[in-house]
């Protein structure tokens, strides 16, 4: 088995209003200097070699996220996950 | 007319659906989210709630539940399908409707009576609505802003596709005040707010949510 790590986003135009609240809390808690934090998603998938590029594709895409509002990167770790 | 309304795990709204059905003087037909059977009815409601707790996002579990293949077909053939709420953010991630539903842009769940105007009359859900109606019914949703791409939007303007529209303030940052939008045929309608909920004014603010239920029966599968 191998690890696959999905990262999620939400795309660039979206307002990110959980990322606002993240970045207005930065002072609260006496940090200075973050001007912009973006909240997403990230899902760790073990998957055997049967599982393809394009089937992990087709999971992001149709699945873990929401094209309309979501952009997605899909990456093969080097790490092995033992079944 | 018969009239299905679908429960999935977490949803809250079906109940008042189905009273909503009834009142209009339709039959309402219970259907269960794991069932590849609409059980032969005329039209559909997706209710409001928490479709398997909406995880992931509101409504993406849901869009691909069982039943909903059977809604998607059915709404190819031209069913009626309004989508209430989480119902309409159902619709939105199953294709059936542009756009999707993010977190309110004030990040609060909001829980008011809120004012909406009918854009259109020319949707199997609003055809005994008057154009320009203004009407009022309860809006309860954590994530009920309404966005699309500008594209989607101009086009949803350009063919009168908007529904549903806020007045008295945008509650939730919805691009363009939109509370509800219809398919390209008219026949699927989704809208944040709650009309089932606004049926009597024992137990509403108003009737007003009622003639969405009514404008149904005019309008039957095919037509």
């Amino acid at each position: 088995m191998a690890r696959v790590v999905v990262d999620v986003m939400p795309k660039p135009e979206i307002l990110d209003v959980q990322g606002q609240a993240v970045t207005r809390a930065l002072g609260r808690i006496g940090v200075a200097g973050v001007a912009e934090v973006r909240q997403g998603k990230h899902f760790e998938l073990d998957v055997d070699d049967s599982v393809d590029d394009e089937t992990l594709h087709r999971i992001a895409g149709e699945l873990l996220a929401n094209p309309v509002i979501e952009d997605w990167v899909v990456r093969r770790t080097s790490e092995t996950v033992q079944p | 007319m018969r009239i299905g309304v679908i429960t999935f795990p977490g949803t809250l709204d079906d109940v008042d659906a189905i009273r909503a059905v009834r009142y209009a003087g339709a039959e309402p037909v219970a259907l269960w989210h794991g069932d590849h059977d609409l059980a032969g009815v005329d039209a559909v409601v997706v209710p409001g709630g928490f479709s398997y707790g909406d995880y992931l996002r509101a409504g993406a579990i849901a869009s691909l539940a069982p039943i909903m293949t059977e809604v998607k077909a059915a709404a190819a053939g031209g069913m009626p399908v309004l989508g209430i709420c989480n119902g309409f953010q159902i619709l939105c991630e199953a294709g059936l409707l542009p756009g999707a539903l993010v977190r309110n842009a004030g990040l609060h769940f909001l829980c008011r009576d809120q004012r909406l105007r009918v854009e259109s009359t020319d949707t199997a859900w609003t055809g005994a609505a008057t154009a320009g109606q203004e009407i009022v019914v309860p809006l309860k949703s954590g994530e009920g802003r309404f966005v699309a791409d500008a594209e989607t939007v101009a086009r949803l303007e350009g063919e009168g596709r908007v529904v549903f529209r806020y007045l008295g303030g945008n509650p939730n940052g919805a691009l363009a005040d939109i509370a509800g939008v219809a398919s390209a045929d008219g026949r699927v309608v989704g809208l944040m707010p709650h009309p089932e909920h606004a049926i009597d004014p024992l137990t509403g603010p108003s009737d007003d949510g009622l003639v969405l239920f009514t404008s149904v029966l005019g309008a039957a599968v095919g037509s």
